[in-house]
């Protein structure tokens, strides 16, 4: 061996990493608005107005329901979805699903859009929109149906207009345009149809897979009621998003020519308002909306990833105080729009959920070999029905072994 | 009673889907102006509007996955593929969207979605637009793939595939658009899934389907003139395959030579001969026989004649399963 090879172990890991991002960000920040309303702090902007392709916006409609009832109501969902998830990482942790694809750190993207759909909306979720899902009524249980092994699905999508959870990156973005065209014939044929829009979720790790490009192109084209909500969490496993995207996720709009803002994704009362405002404007005949929700995963990308490989700690306590939930909560109390009972009762009905969900988990039924061959078409297939056959046969020989036995 | 090409047949396949039902929509890319770049769409744009024959942007991915939501809205579109070679940007959305959308959901949602492609060689083109890439979707559970050969089937086989509610590809032998037919458009339709036998025989069976299915005819006139009697299987299903029937002529006549483009190394030749070897095996006098395109991507137009299959390739073969 000629030279010599530092071991790597010599090198500051921190510092490789640090060295590392930032040659590559630092353009991001400065370069798009992020629209706000709650801060970090809990303090709430009295509305919230920007400038979309050059037109000023005023969001006071969209954010008419910020009372307390409702505020609580946004709370409890993201504590809930929280808590659920800590659940399920356990679960997962103690061998009862297979993987577990975290969210903390996103409710406030999730649950403040989810609660901007109407029931008439329809939602193509990536495998992550926990939070969504639970808006869109599908039980805790449902979403880990396909995470326990005994489904790839879990909920009937069409009792909850949310489809199912699409494990090829971007693939559901072109569902979802598709799914808008449909509206749009659909309203052509009969104008009393309630007016709706799809939503398209993905992350900014998606955002590099040739779909969306497509999707966003055919979306233009065809002027699609489809709202496209990027949840930029910073990370696409290990690769940040800066390495991905060189100007801000929400500017790409532009380039396909539609409106495309970026909102500050742990403000649960901005997303709501931002999203309500997207889907209005897709469902009106407007036109296709990107929205950037720039939030962070303060997990890992699944329960089979380890950050600790690839990012700082200071970067993840950097994004500590900007906790979507931390500053709702913040919020409430300073006004005194919840007392300490509230938040009781919620630690208490989140207790009561986990412990159902395990209950549920752990009886979850196996579906068994021979339905698998029931639903791989629609109509009579003969080959499946001769494997099908095959495999009864097979089966039952084993049967007739240990009655001999 | 008409008579017509495979191309007009298809046309007028579409016509009557989309009569029939006013959910049924075609899009793909310049096949509403223009009418296809082989025009086998042509005039329905005229007819049908823009919101049912969509020009599309050219984009493979984005035909086959916007199709989907059309279909999970209710909608039956009706995609076309430029040329086979270039329906790989849109493989994934076919194989990992469209073909498992059944299975995913436990069997609650269905893909109606067509999705038609013009494929072989024979036509003197450029790269990627000769290509017969069939058994690459045959290897996918979820999809069902037909191949007419005719103008009648193909004007009957292109509506059942529409009706059908699974996802259908349907291979369309662009050497063949051109094919002149009788076409019966008031006779009940036949099952799209099982094979034809074209012509009786009774010491050799030849399966073929799609673009060789006429070359496959002729080389079992050229075997009469030996004394050689050949039946002629046209196979028009791909998946799935219509095994009865093959195996019911094997049983017969104890040879069989299968027939295809595409090249035979993992193709449906081999699948063949494996599901025969087991149905039939003392039947057979002689191995099953693959007559096909070479492990080598499609080759350049000035020597495709000398890798298509053609009826000295397949006499041959008839020649090798005489000689066991």
């Amino acid at each position: 061996m000629s030279g010599s090879r530092v071991p790597a172990a010599e090198f500051e890991v921190e510092e490789v990493l640090r060295a590392a991002h930032s040659a590559i960000g630092g353009r991001q920040e400065a370069a798009v608005d992020m629209l706000q309303v709650l801060a970090p702090d809990g303090t709430m902007a009295g509305g919230l107005t920007a400038e979309i392709d050059g037109e000023p916006v005023d969001f006071s409609p969209y954010l008419a329901a910020t009372d307390a009832a409702h505020l609580r109501s946004l709370y409890r969902d993201m504590f809930l979805v929280r808590r659920f998830d800590q659940e399920s990482t356990a679960l997962q942790r103690q061998g009862q699903l297979a993987l577990w694809v975290p969210l903390t750190g996103q409710e406030a993207a999730q649950i403040g859009s989810g609660r901007a759909l109407q029931p008439q909306d329809y939602a193509f979720p990536t495998y992550r929109e926990h939070g969504v899902a639970l808006t869109r009524g599908v039980e805790p249980a449902e979403i880990l149906r396909l995470f326990r092994g005994v489904t790839n699905g879990g909920w009937d999508p069409r009792e909850r207009n949310f489809h199912l959870y699409t494990l090829v990156l971007a693939a559901q973005s072109l569902h979802a345009v598709g799914y808008a065209m449909g509206i749009q014939r659909d309203q052509l044929a009969d104008p009393s149809l309630p007016e709706a829009a799809s939503v398209a979720y993905f992350g900014d790790g998606a955002s590099s897979e040739g779909d969306i490009h497509e999707s966003m192109v055919f979306a233009a084209s065809f002027n699609a009621p489809v709202v496209f909500f990027c949840q930029n969490n910073q990370w696409a496993i290990s690769v940040p998003a800066a390495v991905q995207t060189r100007v801000p996720l929400a500017r790409r709009a532009e380039g396909y020519g539609f409106p495309g803002v970026r909102v500050d994704g742990n403000d649960v009362v901005a997303v709501e308002a931002v999203t309500r405002w997207a889907l209005d404007h897709a469902r009106s005949g407007k036109g296709p909306v990107l929205i950037e929700a720039y939030t962070y995963r303060m997990s890992a990308h699944t329960t089979a990833d380890d950050p600790t490989k690839y990012r700082l700690s200071g970067d993840e306590q950097e994004w500590q105080p900007r906790d979507p939930l931390v500053r709702l909560e913040a919020h409430l109390r300073s006004q005194g729009l919840a007392d300490g009972g509230f938040f009781d009762e919620l630690a208490a009905e989140a207790r009561a959920m986990a412990t159902a969900l395990r209950d549920a988990v752990l009886s979850m039924t196996v579906p068994d070999m021979e339905s698998r061959f029931a639903t791989v078409y629609a109509e009579p297939h003969p080959l499946v029905q001769e494997e099908l056959r095959f495999f009864q046969q097979y089966e039952a020989g084993f049967v007739d072994e240990g009655k001999h036995a | 009673m008409a008579t017509m090409t495979i191309a007009k047949a298809i046309n007028e396949g579409l016509r009557a889907s989309l009569t029939q039902d006013p959910k049924t929509l075609l899009m793909g890319e310049d096949i509403g102006e223009l009418g296809g770049v082989y025009r086998v769409t042509d005039g329905l744009k005229r007819d049908f509007g823009a919101l049912r024959v969509v020009d599309s942007p050219l984009a493979e991915s984005g035909i086959i996955g916007t199709a989907i939501g059309l279909a999970l809205r209710g909608y039956r579109p009706i995609c076309e593929i430029q040329f086979d070679g270039f329906v790989f940007p849109g493989f994934n959305q076919i194989t990992t969207q469209l073909a498992k959308l059944r299975t995913r959901s436990d069997g609650m949602l269905s893909a109606p979605v067509v999705i038609r492609i013009p494929y072989g060689g024979g036509i003197g083109s450029v790269e990627h637009h000769s290509e017969s890439p069939e058994a690459l979707f045959a290897h996918t559970a979820g999809l069902r793939i037909i191949t007419p050969s005719n103008p009648q089937d193909a004007y009957w086989m292109i509506q059942q595939a529409v009706s059908c509610e699974d996802p259908v590809i349907v291979f369309e032998p662009k050497r063949r658009y051109w094919l002149k037919g009788e076409v019966d458009t008031s006779a009940p339709a036949g099952d799209p899934f099982s094979a034809h036998v074209l012509r009786a025989g009774t010491d050799a069976t030849i399966v073929a389907y799609g673009p060789l299915v006429p070359v496959a005819l002729a080389a079992a006139s050229a075997a009469a003139e030996d004394g050689r009697s050949v039946e002629v299987i046209d196979l028009r299903s791909i998946s799935p395959i219509d095994f009865d029937t093959v195996t019911e002529s094997v049983t017969r006549t104890g040879r069989l030579i299968v027939a295809h483009e595409a090249p035979t190394f993992g193709g449906i030749g081999g699948e063949i001969a494996a599901r025969i070897s087991e149905r039939a095996f003392l039947s057979l006098e002689a191995p099953v026989i693959r007559v096909g395109g070479f492990h080598m991507p499609y080759p350049v137009a000035r020597v495709e004649e000398h890798y298509l299959p053609d009826i000295d390739r397949i006499l041959e073969a008839l020649d090798r399963a005489f000689a066991y």
